[in-house]
């Protein structure tokens, strides 16, 4: 099983932070990490706590912000919420990454031996 | 780009905000684990169950928190300052290891940083003068002194004639008496052309320089003070500008102020206390080409105009003038100096060969902490595998490393540059006026820089090999054997270490032995004289004396010898004018009667011209070698008679005998102030005295030397000899020169109240600064070899000591196995003999090739000197032997059976 999981690509974290963000509305980490294994179908290799190095990086370069909040069964944890600046970010890094996948996608589809006289 | 500037600053912050925010990250992973265990509860896990999830899921808490901070902070200033702190930690949980390694360094460090502030202040600092560089210091070239006065009609023809200064300005010594204002006293004078301050770049801190209306003969006398005697002697009075001062027994309005922070030091000119305008000098013969009274000038070229040019310039010039007077001007040549090469130009070999010096004590200092590195490596070897072990890289351990030796060397040179800034004043003090500019050194940012560069290179340097070695280390092997087993390899790199460390120290010893010999040699040559209790000083007689008769000058000069010979201690005394040995030079036209006169004022011969009293010959010491010296029959009413040395004898008397020979002398008409030739008749030669210092007398072409009687001056020279003598004086007294000195001169204020009597020095001082600049070498080599033999001793006793450790178990076995102790003994020092035989033979060839670059700094050695190298190569193994004797006899006590148990 630990096999099947994927390793997370440089950046891609940051990514999927913004994307559930820009979703989903104010999270706090814990929400951020579930909603992204969920999404993901528990196919993305995560400790959650990873996260945690991705939201300090996101909110130094100013595309998230955070505040000290209370979740609906009253407890004190820190939320963030995607800012205007994250969600230009996020517009170009997500429109890197869909050309970036279609790219591998054609490449990949490359029958094997086609090339062969 | 914005974007990276605003997460580097929010880095910055965090980094200050450490703990706050670690907290914070606390704060929510403890919070986003209880959300997780909360929603596992919900899920109906168990309580266990439901947190052992929430950990899992979350992962290593450790990792979080270290992959946030170095998201959010600045790892590399974290992990330095990590390094540090232990690093700090490792050194102070040794702390005689830390002592030593950092004295040393220290030491290196030091003597570095003290050089080189020699160096920055002496060489590397410009001149303060704007355009120093621009500045000439402009001689007449003569057939006996390369850097002789011009005639000041010669010089002004310079001025008119030249196309490529943009100004030149003469200048003179004078006259310093002041009288009229608190105590008659006599401070030091200089006599400057209009312009002389405008080429320097000084601005007066009142009123204005000289114009060229006041710098002519017959102008009205102004003169030009300066701020410290403004300020001592005139209570800083802001009024000064239009008062009359008494200078040189003339009225003389004060102009201007010129600011303390002028410094020049010069032939001819040293910063003075007053300067007044050069053309208006009154005496005729200054004014006269055919002269021997001259100036000196420096000259600010045009910009953009080369040295070079402007010699081709000068040429032309005198070839109009030698056309022009050629009875007079026939060979004139100009000798320009650079103004920096003119003041620094005989010191910058001798500082450079001292850096060099100092260098390779530096190299020892970093062998030998590299060795107690590679020593104290053996018992840390453990404890890198343990963190290699662990995880630690090889790249971290040897960062690890580097910063400790880097903080051992930063450590050593904060400690060297206090050293440094005690020693510099030490050497210069201790050598007076043998370094010039000596008042332009000292710790400035440039020599800070210079310490802190070094010592990180230094750091890295000797913790390089040892951090390599380690960080190299083989985890397996030597967790297993605990570091038992002595690595070969890494005792062959102590013994290369001890063999150029020896080799270092033999190069240094061998340059310090060259200075000894040198200094040596020097101060037993005979200077000609005996220069022990003899004290000199000047008088400046009444003004009113000069406008006497030269009879009643002569009286009076010779009341002033009785007052001062009867003053209780004085042994022999010779009031003096002309030439002083080792301190001033005078010299005269002349040609021996017989031959037919020189029709060119260049072909005249010269000689050293000492005006003198019969007790002369006693208060000096010289020997007299044939006939009589000067007696007091020799006076204004008899024959005049002149005293050779056996130079002037060889030279113009060869193979004859020169006594009742006559010569004819140049001297000036007292009425008409023409040139005339007077006969004296030669009636004794003296041995030659040393007049241009112990260590150069031999290389100056003016060797002869003539003696002749004050009493029998022309009438002009009688009242020039009354503005000023000097005063030489053999005492035997238990006081200080000085006190000796303040006797005399209360005696002669006793006498009479006008007479000025100033500028004491004594015979012995005054020979010990010919030979300053060797002087100072000398020391200077001499701490630095003796710096060099220490670190080297030590360096090859703990070498020893360690290998004798290291092999403790093996001798332990030769022993069980029969040998006796003095095998044992053999068997080390065998050891230690072999590197520094190796080292000597190495340093030997080194030693070959770089005192070469001493030879002119050497007297009476050569470079190669073999006594000197063997000497000093049975000297070093002597005391390398020395060294190696202590840990050897503690190997041929080894107690075998304890040191076959020993672990």
């Amino acid at each position: 099983m630990p096999e099947s999981k994927l390793d997370l690509l440089q950046g891609t974290l940051d990514l999927m932070v913004l994307q559930t963000l820009a979703a989903m509305g104010r999270l706090h980490g814990y929400g951020i990490a579930r909603r992204i294994e969920q999404v993901s179908g528990d196919a993305v290799l995560l400790n959650q706590g990873t996260i945690y190095a991705s939201l300090v990086r996101l909110q130094q370069r100013g595309w998230i912000s955070a505040e000290w909040g209370t979740s609906t069964n009253n407890r004190k944890a820190k939320f963030y919420s995607i800012t205007r600046r994250g969600r230009k970010q996020l517009s170009e890094d997500a429109a890197y990454w869909q050309r970036l996948a279609d790219v591998m996608g054609r490449v990949l589809a490359l029958p094997e031996g086609s090339n062969n006289k | 780009m914005t974007d990276q500037l605003r997460r580097f600053f929010h880095r910055v912050r965090s980094f200050f905000r450490h703990a706050e925010q670690d907290r914070d990250l606390d704060a929510e992973m403890s919070a986003h684990l209880e959300l997780a265990i909360e929603e596992n509860l919900e899920r109906g896990l168990s309580a266990l169950e439901a947190r052992r999830q929430a950990l899992v899921r979350f992962g290593g808490q450790q990792q979080s928190r270290e992959s946030h901070r170095e998201a959010r902070g600045l790892p590399l200033l974290e992990t330095l300052l990590q390094d540090l702190r232990f690093a700090l930690r490792m050194l102070r949980k040794s702390p005689g290891f830390t002592a030593i390694a950092v004295l040393t360094l220290a030491l290196g460090i030091g003597a570095n940083t003290a050089l080189f502030s020699l160096i920055n202040g002496v060489l590397l600092n410009p001149l303060p003068f704007p355009n120093a560089n621009r500045i000439a210091v402009m001689f007449q070239d003569k057939p006996n002194f390369p850097k002789g006065s011009i005639s000041y009609p010669n010089f002004l023809d310079w001025r008119q004639d030249n196309r490529c200064f943009e100004s030149i300005a003469g200048y003179r010594g004078a006259d310093g008496t002041i009288r009229g204002v608190g105590e008659p006293e006599e401070v030091r004078a200089q006599r400057v052309s209009a312009t002389f301050f405008s080429i320097l770049g000084v601005q007066p801190i009142l009123g204005r320089s000289f114009t060229d209306e006041e710098d002519r003969r017959g102008a009205n006398p102004t003169v030009i003070l300066s701020e410290g005697l403004w300020k001592r002697k005139f209570g800083s009075d802001q009024n000064i500008l239009g008062k009359a001062v008494n200078v040189g027994g003339a009225a003389r309005t004060v102009i201007g102020v010129v600011p303390m922070s002028f410094r020049l030091n010069v032939q001819n000119f040293r910063t003075a206390d007053l300067y007044e305008p050069i053309g208006q000098d009154e005496d005729e013969k200054f004014h006269r080409r055919d002269s021997f009274w001259g100036t000196n000038a420096i000259g600010v070229l045009k910009p953009g105009v080369t040295f070079a040019q402007a010699r081709e310039d000068m040429k032309r010039v005198n070839s109009g003038l030698a056309t022009t007077y050629p009875d007079i001007d026939a060979d004139i040549k100009a000798n320009l100096i650079p103004l920096k090469e003119e003041i620094v130009g005989e010191i910058r070999p001798v500082l450079l060969v001292l850096f060099g010096a100092v260098g390779f004590v530096l190299l020892i200092a970093c062998v030998n902490v590299a060795n107690l590195l590679l020593a104290r490596s053996t018992g840390r070897r453990r404890e890198f595998s343990i963190r290699v072990a662990l995880g630690a890289g090889q790249a971290q351990i040897l960062r690890q490393l580097l910063t400790e030796s880097v903080v051992l060397a930063l450590l050593g040179g904060a400690l060297g540059l206090i050293l440094a800034n005690w020693g510099t004043s030490a050497a210069l003090a201790a050598v007076p006026r043998s370094v010039p500019r000596a008042e332009d050194i000292g710790l400035d940012p440039r020599v800070l820089l210079f310490t802190l560069v070094v010592s990180v290179g230094v750091g890295i340097l000797f913790g390089l090999v040892p951090a390599l070695k380690i960080s190299g280390v083989d985890v397996g092997a030597s967790l297993k054997d605990a570091g038992r087993a002595i690595s070969m390899y890494r005792s062959r790199t102590q013994a290369v270490f001890v063999v150029g460390e020896m080799a270092m120290a033999l190069v240094l010893l061998i340059g310090a032995g060259l200075m000894i010999r040198t200094l040596a040699y020097l101060w037993g040559r005979n200077p000609g004289f005996d220069p022990h209790n003899v004290l000199s000083f000047g008088i400046d007689p009444p003004p009113s004396l000069a406008a006497q008769s030269p009879d009643a000058i002569r009286a009076e000069l010779r009341e002033l010898h009785r007052v001062i010979r009867s003053t209780p201690g004085v042994e022999h005394i010779s009031l003096h004018w002309g030439a002083h040995p080792m301190q001033g030079d005078d010299e005269v036209g002349f040609w021996p009667e017989g031959q037919p006169q020189p029709a060119r004022q260049a072909d005249y011969a010269s000689t050293l011209e000492y005006v003198i009293e019969p007790g002369y010959l006693q208060t000096m010491g010289i020997p007299l070698l044939r006939g009589r010296f000067i007696s007091d029959a020799d006076d204004e009413r008899s024959e005049r008679v002149a005293v050779i040395d056996n130079s002037f004898a060889q030279k113009y008397f060869p193979g004859r005998d020169p006594i009742g020979k006559r010569v004819m002398i140049f001297d000036f008409d007292a009425d008409s102030s023409e040139r005339t030739w007077i006969a004296f008749t030669i009636v004794g030669v003296v041995g030659h005295v040393n007049q241009f210092g112990l260590a150069d007398d031999a290389i100056q072409p003016l060797q002869a030397q003539m003696y002749r009687s004050l009493m029998q001056g022309s009438d002009l020279f009688t009242k020039n000899a009354a503005q000023g003598l000097t005063v030489f004086v053999r005492f035997h007294s238990s006081l200080s020169p000085q006190a000796f000195f303040e006797t005399i001169r209360s005696a002669l204020l006793a006498h009479n109240g006008q007479i000025i009597a100033s500028g004491n020095e004594s015979e012995e001082e005054i020979v010990a600064h010919s030979i300053a600049s060797q002087r100072f070498s000398m020391v200077l080599l001499g701490v630095f070899a003796a710096l060099a033999l220490l670190l080297a001793s030590v360096g090859i006793y703990g070498v020893l000591s360690y290998l004798v450790g290291q092999r403790r178990q093996e001798i332990g076995v030769r022993m069980a196995l029969g040998a006796k102790g003095v095998d044992v003994l053999r068997l080390v020092l065998g050891d230690g003999a072999r590197m520094t035989l190796i080292g000597i033979g190495i340093g030997v060839v080194v030693a070959l090739i770089l005192t070469r670059s001493m030879a002119s700094m050497l007297y009476g050695v050569a470079p190669g000197d073999p006594l000197t190298f063997a000497i000093v190569a049975l000297f070093l193994s002597g005391v390398a032997l020395l060294a190696c004797y202590i840990p050897a006899r503690r190997a041929s006590r080894v107690d075998p059976v304890v040191a076959l148990r020993y672990e």
